[in-house]
């Protein structure tokens, strides 16, 4: 059992709160993303957690055991920093291997070369174990850096952006790896992280970040489908959600200089009536816009195709309707609509977010 | 006319040759993207384009002029660095304003050009303040007004949003592409993010190692990939390379998955190019990317079995690693309301309208 529990944790430095009153429960065998800007907290967190920082208010719990006191090394967490710091001096096996020797454990040679040949395994490195970590490339690195977390068995595996320094393509590579490694271990991962792919990939649960404060914690379809609040729903997803000041004008809300019209159904309406305000933060994500060359129904809105974006597998349309109202749709790629046209845009209004005004928060329809 | 042109140019650095006769035409007021791994050679050429670096061999010609042994500050061509180094002693003004100031321009006019890059970068509200009071994006955005007020010939910019969080990057794409739709001008832009050369380019010079492998537009590279490396770089994720042999049964072509042992139907153009260029009991590659695999929950004829081994939910839709009883690993993009279990059987087919084959040797497309 290794649940991670954090109670009221605040930490500063100096004049900046980094984090704030920080609540948190991380499950056994969870994988956990701590996900948002750079200075949300995220890593300060972390680091918290595993002892390197200490917190100046509130209770670090593992496993149920309050670990306040105890230092780094003998909270039996793990760590994997973003740039890898792997032994420039020893081999591959030697890397994997050295948490082990460590007198405090009095780990039986045999039984060391036996835990550092399954892990090698699992992690494709066995035929590195010889190789010097100068000689690596940046996956093979990643990899060693992983290993050696996990051939401890440590209570929790903490990840800082380990896959932030790594090119593109080998990122998507090794989410998939990392997914499966959790999968098989069945150990609890708490993973930061400033990508919302990342999170969204491979995550159970997420919580999202800023200034110090978590301003959800959900699975990824929880955060997705439900943001809690517009920070939230503008940084998950890509491209980003559309969001617009909304006039409520009856069953209707006004964007713009009544550019833009669309219809409330009768749930939205009956959730704006308990408004004390007539504005709301209006928002749709591109999947949810339908852009049409003819008329669909009353509820099209005219505009135009300011620039088109081909991202392989779909387009990005990117659809003026005034001057200061600007949109983003996806398209399929076969789709013919090119820049400059005039269109009519359609949006899913079911799939619709509406926030308050002044809070930012999501308002349940 | 801002046309750059470049004839076989050569770069060594001692043995190694890190831009290999390289032959390319950039178009006036095109947005053209340098891509490829670290190494391929793209920032040596995006030096050698700027005057920082002088090629061996070759010419260089920007509007039409040889300015291949000119210095960078006689090209007039406007460099945006990766780390923006702007001057940290001077505002933002005067930082936007100094090569106007250099080359001694009057007041009112260094006005006007600031004041029309201010506005159109949206940074009207921080002329007055230092550098390292600005968030990343805002320093990222005076940079590039230094550059504007210049009216280069052309824009040079060499990953200038690599060190950026991903959400911002995102951002910054969007707002580099609009103001090139906005502003015009030629710009080459260096990047090993996929990603960015999608969503920016008018076109996509894709190099390894030195060598030119295809230039494009996002469309064109995506769908058409010349050779396996460009097929596998673009795309994300990225294409499914699968080892089969063509073979012939009842005047009918098929190709048969090599690791499993089962066979596919081919027909349209691809049972075409495979007849005519002699591929019939041959092995090739086949190209699939992960929308043009058609997966389902049931068995379904001539569908080929397979295990989930990971689910990627994005949120707007599903990438899902399955694993053919060989451990070939293949990825299928999914609605994000496909969701089988791990280790659940599915059944794959690949939509051969839309797949690539290559030949395993040359590793080049079969057209």
């Amino acid at each position: 059992m290794a649940d991670v529990k954090l109670n009221s944790i605040t930490k500063t430095f100096g004049d900046i709160t980094a984090v704030d009153d920080m609540k948190l429960e991380v499950r056994d065998k969870e994988f956990f993303v701590l996900l948002g800007p750079t200075g949300a907290g995220k890593t300060t967190t972390l680091r918290m957690i595993s002892g390197l920082e200490k917190q100046d208010k509130g209770d670090i719990f593992l496993d149920g055991e309050n670990v306040n006191d105890l230092g780094p090394a003998l909270r039996d967490v793990a760590f994997v920093f973003q740039y890898y710091t792997l032994y420039p001096t020893f081999t591959v096996k030697q890397n994997l291997e050295f948490p082990l020797k460590s007198r405090m454990r009095n780990v039986p040679q045999d039984e060391i070369d036996k835990r550092v040949s399954e892990v090698a395994k699992v992690l494709n490195i066995d035929k590195l174990l010889d190789r010097s970590t100068l000689n690596l490339s940046g996956g093979e690195m990643q990899r060693v850096a992983i290993g050696r977390a996990i051939v401890r068995t440590p209570r929790v595996f903490l990840m800082d952006e380990p896959l932030s320094n790594l090119d593109a393509k080998l990122r998507e590579e090794m989410r998939v790896e990392l997914a499966r490694i959790h999968l098989e271990l069945e150990e609890t991962f708490i993973y930061v992280t400033h990508d919302q792919i990342e999170a969204m990939t491979m995550a159970d649960r997420i919580a999202v970040m800023n200034e110090g404060k978590i301003l959800q914690i959900g699975s990824p379809e929880d955060i997705y489908e439900r943001p809690a609040c517009v920070f939230v729903a503008k940084f998950v997803g890509s491209p980003s959600i559309n969001t617009f000041d909304a006039v409520i004008d009856e069953d209707k809300l006004v964007i713009g200089e009544r550019d833009m019209i669309c219809c409330l159904s009768k749930q939205q309406c009956k959730s704006l009536d308990k408004l004390d305000e007539n504005k709301i933060v209006f928002g749709i994500r591109p999947e949810d816009v339908e852009v049409t060359r003819e008329k669909k129904d009353d509820n099209s809105i005219q505009g135009e195709v300011y620039f088109s974006q081909s991202m392989g597998a779909e387009d990005i349309l990117n659809l003026s309707i005034s001057k200061d109202l600007l949109l983003r749709a996806i398209a399929p790629p076969k789709t013919l609509i090119k820049t400059g046209e005039k269109v009519f845009i359609n949006i899913n209004m079911e799939r619709a977010h509406l926030f308050d005004i002044a809070t930012k928060n999501r308002i349940k329809c | 006319m801002s046309e750059i042109l470049l004839k076989e140019i050569t770069k060594r650095y001692d043995k190694l040759i890190a831009v290999n006769d390289l032959n390319m035409k950039i178009q006036d007021n095109e947005f053209l993207v340098l891509l490829g791994p670290s190494g391929c050679g793209k920032t040596t050429t995006l030096r050698c384009i700027s005057g920082l670096e002088i090629p061996d061999e070759g010419r260089i010609y920007i509007d039409g002029d040889d300015v291949t042994t000119k210095r960078a500050s006689q090209r007039d061509i406007a460099f945006v660095f990766q780390l923006y180094a702007l001057y940290p002693h001077m505002n933002v003004y005067s930082n936007i304003a100094f090569p106007l100031v250099t080359q001694g321009v009057s007041k009112q006019k260094i006005k006007e050009e600031v004041d029309r890059a201010v506005k159109i970068l949206r940074i009207e509200h921080i002329l007055k303040k230092r550098p390292k009071e600005l968030a990343g994006g805002d320093q990222q955005r005076v940079a590039l007004g230094r550059a504007l007020v210049r009216r280069p010939k052309a824009f040079l910019l060499d990953e200038p949003i690599g060190t950026l969080d991903a959400k911002f990057r995102e951002e910054m794409r969007s707002e580099l592409k609009k103001l090139h739709v906005d502003v015009g001008a030629t710009t080459v832009y260096v990047t090993h993010d996929q990603t960015e050369a999608m969503s920016m380019g008018d076109r996509i010079a894709i190099m390894n190692l030195g060598v030119l492998q295809q230039i494009g537009t996002p469309k064109e590279v995506y769908r058409n990939p010349n050779n396996l490396f460009v097929a596998n770089f673009i795309g994300s994720p990225g294409m499914n390379f699968v080892k089969c042999r063509v073979f012939k049964k009842q005047d009918k072509v098929f190709i048969n998955v090599l690791s499993v042992s089962q066979s596919v139907e081919v027909s349209g153009k691809s049972e075409k190019i495979l007849t005519e260029k002699g591929y019939i009991d041959k092995e090739v590659i086949l190209g699939v990317r992960p929308e043009d695999v058609l997966m389902s929950l049931a068995e379904k004829q001539d569908y080929i079995t397979s295990k989930v081994y990971v689910l990627e939910s994005t949120g707007s839709y599903n990438i899902i690693d399955v694993v053919l009883d060989s451990s070939e690993k293949i990825r299928v993009r999914t609605l994000s309301t496909v969701n089988p279990a791990v280790n659940q059987k599915v059944f794959l087919n690949f939509d051969m309208d839309r797949a690539t084959i290559f030949d395993p040797e040359t590793e080049e497309a079969i057209r």
